[in-house]
């Protein structure tokens, strides 16, 4: 199908944007358009105007500090994928990015209009999670700054107000030599996963684990953190019992069912690809040491 | 509604239209450049059939909407060659016999141009990932890919 007609507009400044934000009803912002596009051509949406904000000159872009990873709103998810320096300081963004959508989506797709749009098993928003991301948002109002346990309000519902913006994500860094395993299952390459989990480790010269992250997604209606299996990780040894232990807590989630799979079958995916995640994590941490 | 004047390189020709806000990449370089190699398959960025190049990058041509190449180098599949000249992808798909309908075709020869100009010596699981955002109901893709690895020798030997 074709898109709805809508007034178009394609401001080249921020300053411009907020104007149009202030001033506009029923407005939809298009970023890579991966998302949004479909939706217009499905007649899912049909915004009376739509703000293409393409042409806004600095929204894109990665910058590293010692303790944080900036990323702009705008920056293309190939070349996030292509980043040496985002490689180098947090490897699992280009090791979960060849799961995001496929070569042809991720060259307009964006890492803003990811986390806006929301899906649940979105890679990109899931990546949030597990690096303590914070959302820095502006409009007619100001700039404010969301943690990441207040961005996702429930399915295909960020805490993005209706007349702001994204304008970058400030992810945490962890230090160099921690252990990452990425693990999704989708029935098609480049589909939207049925259940994926990334998880990051650290481990302390005693072998003991000092810090663990695991997020699960695409099996509640927003990616989640395992809390409970983090700290249960957290002072122990390696075991495989251990891990098996951490992954339960996965298969416990409240899983979505739909069209392709139980919840049942979904919940047990989870705890599969949590295990796997966190085995890949242990070997690159130590082999790291 | 809300009409524009836009202008953009196609195929290293240059154009100036004036285009409606809705109107995506594919349908403009169909219908009002008359350009119709590109195919319309599903309008749903899924199919892959509408990929074209847009500044250097592989696109699905439906997801973009012609005001937003406003400025932008866009490459099409007659870009490639002629039935007189085909380019070495043309012949490598010609010669293994890597389609059947043919409806596929001008997206998956878009994606592997793409690939090839990033990726001058690309692995077969590299061209079956990159294939995997293009849909073929006919071939069973096979021949594809060894058609994209002979077209990579092909080109590594004139280049």
């Amino acid at each position: 199908m074709k898109a709805p007609p809508f007034a178009y507009h394609d401001p080249r400044s921020r300053d411009d944007l907020i104007g149009l934000l202030a001033e506009l009803e029923n407005a939809k912002l298009l970023a890579g358009g991966q998302s949004l596009v479909p939706m217009l051509n499905f007649r899912v949406v049909a915004p009376d105007h739509l703000i293409d904000i393409n042409r806004i000159p600095d929204l894109a872009g990665i910058r590293l500090s010692a303790d944080d990873v900036v990323l702009g709103a705008m920056t293309r998810q190939c070349d996030l994928q292509a980043s040496a320096d985002l490689a180098a300081s947090a490897p699992i963004i280009r090791e979960a990015l060849a799961h995001v959508g496929h070569f042809q989506t991720r060259s307009r797709g964006t890492i803003g209009g990811s986390c806006c749009h929301l899906d649940p098993a979105a890679e990109l928003p899931a990546l949030c999670a597990l690096f303590d991301a914070e959302f820095d948002v502006a409009g007619p109002n100001g700039a404010r700054v969301v943690k990441v346990g207040d961005w996702f309000k429930g399915y295909l519902e960020s805490a993005l107000e209706e007349r702001e913006y994204l304008q970058s994500i400030r992810l945490r860094r962890w230090p160099a030599g921690h252990g990452y395993g990425f693990s999704e299952y989708a029935r098609r390459r480049g589909d939207f996963a049925i259940a994926g989990a990334g998880a990051l480790l650290e481990f302390a010269k005693d072998a003991r684990i000092r810090r663990a992250a695991i997020v699960v997604f695409g099996v509640e209606p927003a990616p989640v953190r395992l809390a409970e299996a983090e700290q249960m990780l957290v002072g122990q040894t390696f075991s495989e019992t251990l891990l098996a232990e951490a992954a339960a807590q996965a298969s416990a989630l409240d899983a979505m069912a739909d069209v392709h799979v139980s919840a049942a079958y979904r919940r047990r995916l989870a705890g599969v690809v949590t295990r796997r995640a966190l085995t890949e994590a242990v070997r690159l941490a130590r082999e790291a040491v | 509604m809300s009409a524009r004047k836009i202008s953009l390189t196609v195929n290293g020709q240059a154009v100036e239209a004036e285009v409606e806000a809705r109107v995506n990449l594919a349908d403009f370089v169909r219908q009002a450049i008359g350009l119709t190699g590109t195919h319309v398959g599903c309008e749903h960025g899924v199919c892959g059939a509408c990929t074209i190049i847009v500044d250097g990058r592989p696109a699905r041509a439906c997801l973009m909407l012609a005001v937003q190449a406003d400025g932008a180098e866009v490459e099409t599949v007659e870009s490639l060659g002629t039935p007189e000249a085909l380019s070495e992808l043309q012949q490598a798909f010609r010669d293994r016999h890597a389609l059947q309908c043919g409806f596929c075709t001008p997206g998956m020869l878009m994606t592997i141009e793409a690939l090839l100009r990033v990726e001058a010596s690309p692995t077969r699981e590299q061209v079956r990932d990159v294939l995997s955002g293009n849909l073929c109901r006919c071939t069973g893709y096979q021949a594809i890919v060894d058609a994209a690895l002979d077209a990579a020798k092909a080109r590594r030997g004139t280049r």
